[in-house]
C-alpha cells in the first residue's frame, strides 16, 4: 500500500496541477490534494497559445515513428540473419549485439555530437532520426532473436521447399508467428525514442526543432518564473501516448521488460 | 543493422577515447595532447567530487531497489493473480519516461509550494521544510529517492517474474518438514533467485552511474556540485563548456564500470543459470 502510494503518487500530483486554477495553486492555506476552486483548462490554453507545444509533439511523433520504422528495418533482418544464417564470425557478432545493449547513451553523446555535426545535422530532427537507433537497435535485435530461437526451423524450411524465397519465408512464415516480438520490439523502440532526452538535449537547440521533453524543460521556466501548472499540462500531455499504448498493450511491455533482464 | 553497430557504437568509442587525448575544443581542431585531460581530471575538485557523488549514488539507490524490490515482489507473489491491477499500475514509473515524469518530481521539491513539505507539515513533521533542492545533502537524499521510484517497479517486476519461476513443490516440502517462512526465504527462494537478482543489479549499476535526466532536470549536478554524475558534468564541460576533449574523458569514466559488469553479466550467462 505503502509502496502504491509513492509509486503512483506523482501522477495524480500531475493530473491535480495541470487542472487547478493559478489562485489555488499557489495558495498555501488551501488543501493541496483537492481543488476547490473548481476546474480549468487556462494551462492547457498557455501550452497551446504561448508555446510551441505543437510543433514539440509533432518533432515527437515524426522523431519517435521513423526511429521505430529505422529500427525494425535493421532489427528484423539482423536477428534472423544472427539466429538462422550460419557466416564467420556469427557468435562475436551475437555477443556484440549485447554488448551494445549494455552501452547507455550518455557513454556515447559527446563523440556522437562530433558525427552528428560532421554532416552537418546539427539542430535538424534528422541528427535524432540517426542516433537514436544506437539505443533501440541492439536491444530489438537481441528481444527478437530470442523470440526467432524459439520458432521452429521446419516452418520456414517447409515453405521454402514450396518454392518460396528466403525473403518471402520471412516475412509470411516467420514474422507472423513472431508477431509478438515485433509487437514488444516497436512499443520499445517507439517509448525510448519519445522519453529520450541527452541527445535531443545535444544535439538540437533551436525552439522549432524541439521535442517534447526538451521543449518542456527549456523553454516553461522563464528566467525564475515557472509555468508549474502548463509545465505539469504539459507532462499529462506527453505522457498520453504512451500511456494509451501501455494501456492496451501491458503484457507486451511486462514481456518485453522480463526478457530483458532475464532471457539470454 | 552491422553498420549501427559499428558506425554509432563501435566508432563514437574509440573516437571518444581518441578525442579525450587530445585538446579539442567546439571549433578548433585541437592537437594531440596525451593524457593531459586525465591529469588534469585528477586535480579537479568537481570531477574527485563526481567520482564520489557516482559511488555514492549508485551504491545507495541500487541497494535500496534491491532491497525494496524483492519485499515488493514477495508482497505481489502473495496477492496473487487478483492483484493484476496493482501490478500494472506500479509499472507506470518505469513505462512513462523520465525525462516527463522528473518534472513532476522537480515541482514536487520546488522550495515554497513542495507538496512533500506541506505534507510533512500538515503531519507535524518538519514544520520548517525540507530544502529538497538547496541543500547538499537533501539534494543527493531527493535525487536519489527519485532514481529509486523509477527503478523499483522494474526490480519487482523481474524478481516476480523469478519467484514465479520456483516450483511450489520446493515450498511445500520445506513445509512438511517443518520450515518456517523466513527459513523456506533464506534456504530457497534467495538462493534461486540469485542468478536473477544479479543480473538485474548488474544491468542497473550501469544505468544508475550513467544516469542523466534526473539530475539534469533536478539539480544540474548542484548544489556546490554535490549530485553531479559523470554524464552531467561530461555534458557541462563538453558541451555547454566547448572544451568537448575533456567532455568525452569525463564520459569515458562510465566504461570501466559497463566493462566490469558486462564480464560478470557474460559469466552468470555462460554458467546457464537462466530463469523465467
Amino acid at each position: 500500500m505503502v509502496a502504491a502510494a509513492f509509486l503512483l503518487f506523482p501522477f495524480l500530483w500531475i493530473g491535480i496541477t495541470s487542472l487547478k486554477t493559478n489562485r489555488e495553486l499557489y495558495d498555501l492555506s488551501a488543501a493541496p490534494l483537492l481543488i476547490r476552486q473548481g476546474v480549468t483548462l487556462e494551462h492547457f490554453e498557455l501550452l497551446l497559445r504561448r508555446t510551441a507545444f505543437l510543433t514539440w509533439l509533432g518533432n515527437s511523433f515524426l522523431v519517435s515513428l521513423s526511429t521505430t520504422v529505422v529500427t525494425l528495418l535493421a532489427s528484423v533482418p539482423g536477428a534472423y540473419a544472427l539466429v538462422r544464417m550460419s557466416f564467420p564470425g556469427q557468435d562475436t557478432l551475437g555477443l556484440a549485439v549485447f554488448l551494445a545493449y549494455l552501452v547507455p547513451p550518455s557513454l556515447l553523446f559527446v563523440p556522437l555530437a562530433q558525427v552528428v555535426a560532421a554532416f552537418g545535422l546539427m539542430d535538424t530532427l534528422w541528427s535524432l532520426v540517426v542516433t537514436y537507433p544506437t539505443f533501440t537497435v541492439p536491444f530489438s535485435t537481441w528481444l527478437l532473436s530470442g523470440y526467432l530461437k524459439g520458432i521452429p526451423r521446419e516452418l520456414e524450411e517447409s515453405a521454402m521447399v514450396d518454392g518460396a524465397s528466403r525473403l518471402r519465408a520471412l516475412l509470411t512464415v516467420v514474422l507472423p508467428v513472431a508477431t509478438p516480438g515485433v509487437v514488444t520490439v516497436v512499443l520499445f523502440a517507439f517509448t525510448l525514442s519519445w522519453g529520450h532526452m541527452i541527445y535531443a538535449l545535444a544535439f538540437v537547440s533551436r525552439s522549432t526543432w524541439k521535442v517534447l521533453p526538451v521543449g518542456l524543460l527549456t523553454e516553461l521556466v522563464r528566467g525564475d518564473v515557472f509555468y508549474w501548472g502548463a509545465l505539469m499540462a504539459g507532462a499529462l500531455a506527453s505522457a498520453l501516448p504512451v500511456l494509451a499504448l501501455y494501456g492496451v498493450f501491458t503484457r507486451y511491455f511486462v514481456a518485453g521488460l522480463t526478457a530483458g533482464a532475464t532471457k539470454f | 543493422m552491422v553498420g549501427i553497430l559499428l558506425g554509432l557504437v563501435a566508432y563514437p568509442l574509440v573516437s571518444a577515447l581518441y578525442m579525450s587525448l587530445t585538446d579539442k575544443t567546439i571549433g578548433s581542431p585541437g592537437a594531440y595532447v596525451g593524457l593531459s585531460n586525465f591529469l588534469q581530471l585528477a586535480e579537479d575538485s568537481i570531477f574527485r567530487q563526481t567520482v564520489g557523488n557516482a559511488i555514492l549514488y549508485t551504491v545507495v539507490a541500487v541497494m535500496i531497489k534491491a532491497i525494496a524490490g524483492i519485499g515488493l515482489a514477495v508482497a505481489l507473489a502473495r496477492i496473487g493473480e487478483r492483484g493484476a491491477t496493482v501490478r500494472a499500475l506500479i509499472l507506470l514509473p518505469w513505462v512513462i519516461p523520465i525525462s516527463i515524469t522528473a518534472l513532476a518530481w522537480w515541482w514536487m521539491f520546488d522550495p515554497m509550494f513542495s507538496v512533500i513539505n506541506r505534507g510533512l507539515r500538515a503531519l507535524g513533521v518538519a514544520p520548517s521544510g525540507v530544502p529538497w533542492l538547496g541543500d547538499p545533502f537533501w539534494a543527493r537524499v531527493a535525487v536519489i529517492l527519485v532514481n529509486v521510484w523509477r527503478g523499483l517497479p522494474f526490480f519487482a517486476t523481474v524478481f516476480l517474474a523469478g519467484l514465479l519461476s520456483i516450483p511450489r513443490e520446493l515450498y511445500e516440502a520445506a513445509e512438511t518438514d517443518g520450515a518456517r517462512s523466513l527459513d523456506s526465504f533464506v534456504r530457497i527462494t534467495l538462493p534461486l533467485l540469485r542468478p536473477v537478482l544479479s543480473l538485474v543489479v548488474l544491468y542497473s549499476v550501469v544505468m544508475t552511474v550513467a544516469d542523466f535526466e534526473i539530475i539534469y532536470i533536478l539539480t544540474r549536478g548542484g548544489p556546490l556540485n554535490r549530485t553531479h554524475l559523470f554524464a552531467t558534468y561530461a555534458f557541462q564541460v563538453g558541451l555547454e563548456g566547448t572544451v568537448i576533449s575533456k567532455g568525452a574523458a569525463i564520459s569515458l569514466f562510465i566504461f570501466p564500470v559497463l566493462a566490469i559488469a558486462s564480464y560478470f553479466t557474460l559469466r552468470i550467462i555462460r554458467r546457464g543459470e537462466e530463469y523465467a
